[in-house]
């Protein structure tokens, strides 16, 4: 599955492109269908809805796929992650303005 | 191969109740989990407390390991006797997408992935997407262009084993992208059964910091030195912007810490950011006669306190 060294590969934008529904985002994440409404209802995760469907952006990934992780390994309930991830995210946001500031 | 004391990179005593066991995990894991730690290494730490804890966790492994720890001291060289855990039930599937150390694998890890039957439940002959992050320079972003990326991936050999495997990968970077977005790579990820499509890669991008501007989300700054005249009067100077040196005119009466604001000229995202030029007031040294003149010129000219606000 290696290319060779000279082929190169085309990268497309994934967060600002796609747009997923449930099932594509249960098998990006390998999760049933079940958890990622459960992460809806939440507010961990930000669908909209469109004719009367839910639809996911790329960036919904990474998110479902860290708060699976947390829920796993750290093994927190939903609201724990759903909070632990609003935090990180707010983190992340003061340390780039730290940065910016530097 | 190492023999692993689980019971000390757990930090727990032998005879540890599963409370306690329960209690040091989640102390250690919250501390080196990769997502909320800054701690250095903090990955192998957590894998390492990871195998440790599923191990310890589990009272069938936790006796069989006992049973083979007796008469083996950590980092001594090991290797475990034929049928070793014959008489032991191993109910829990094991390991899911964390990869083990040898020792780990030499006690559970065939056995624990003959039973797990993989995670292939979701598509039938679709591949596993891979995702990977890697640190790129602005400039990527930017101008666009092709960059090479050196990424580890844990693959299984034909005994079934997990080994790491590296692969170079020469991507076209989309210009315009963003800290914290991924790049998707159609076709990159595992491989498929027979006839199945193998899965995606998705690399998620974060820059190194650049030599001049500052990256916050879209927007870039600069800080641009001036002289002293130069804010109080106007002026217009050069100044670099990532499309080039441009002709930046600065108002009258700026001081430093002005903000101006040139649009669109930040990364080229859609839409795209802007960029932030800031006024630095560098002052001229005093280190001749003359300038030493024009200061004290410039002192008797102008009445002015710098700490009038201090009330001093």
């Amino acid at each position: 599955m290696s290319p060779s060294d000279d082929q190169i590969l085309q990268g497309a934008i994934f967060d600002e492109t796609a747009v997923l529904t449930l099932g594509d985002l249960s098998r990006m994440c390998a999760v049933d269908e079940r958890h990622i409404v459960e992460f809806v209802h939440e507010g961990v995760l930000h669908a909209v809805l469109i004719e009367s469907e839910w639809r996911f952006s790329g960036a919904a990934v990474r998110r479902a796929r860290r708060a699976l992780r947390l829920e796993r390994d750290l093994e927190l309930n939903l609201s724990g992650v759903a909070l632990a991830l609003d935090l990180m995210e707010e983190i992340e946001q003061l340390r780039r303005e730290l940065g910016a500031r530097r | 191969m190492e023999f692993k004391d689980y019971y000390k990179v757990m930090g727990v005593a032998r005879d540890a109740t599963e409370a306690q066991i329960k209690q040091a995990y989640r102390k250690l894991a919250r501390k080196y989990h990769p997502d909320v730690s800054k701690e250095k290494d903090a990955e192998a730490h957590f894998k390492e407390v990871g195998e440790a804890y599923e191990v310890l966790k589990s009272p069938e492994k936790r006796a069989a390991y006992d049973q083979l720890g007796r008469g083996h001291r950590p980092g001594e060289d090991f290797r475990p006797p034929p049928n070793w855990d014959a008489g032991f039930e191993f109910s829990d599937a094991g390991p899911g997408d964390s990869s083990h150390s040898d020792f780990f694998d030499a006690l559970f890890g065939a056995r624990a992935r003959a039973g797990a039957g993989g995670r292939g439940t979701f598509r039938a002959g679709h591949g596993e997407d891979h995702h990977a992050k890697v640190m790129l320079d602005l400039e990527a972003s930017l101008h666009g262009g092709t960059r090479t990326f050196t990424l580890q991936m844990p693959e299984f050999d034909e005994q079934g084993r997990l080994a790491l495997q590296q692969r170079t990968l020469n991507v076209q970077v989309p210009k315009g992208i963003l800290a914290g977005q991924q790049i998707r790579l159609v076709g990159q990820g595992a491989r498929a059964g027979e006839g199945g499509t193998p899965g995606d890669l998705y690399i998620e991008v974060e820059f190194q910091p650049h030599s001049l501007y500052r990256i916050d989300g879209r927007d870039l700054s600069l800080e641009l030195p001036v002289a002293p005249w130069e804010a109080a009067l106007g002026a217009t100077v050069k100044t670099p912007t990532p499309g080039g040196m441009v002709e930046l005119k600065i108002p009258p009466a700026s001081h430093g810490g002005s903000k101006l604001r040139l649009k669109a000229r930040g990364i080229p995202a859609a839409p795209p950011g802007d960029f932030y030029v800031v006024l630095q007031i560098a002052l001229p040294p005093a280190d001749d006669d003359k300038a030493k003149a024009a200061y004290a010129a410039m002192a008797a000219a102008l009445p002015f306190n710098p700490r009038a606000t201090l009330g001093a």
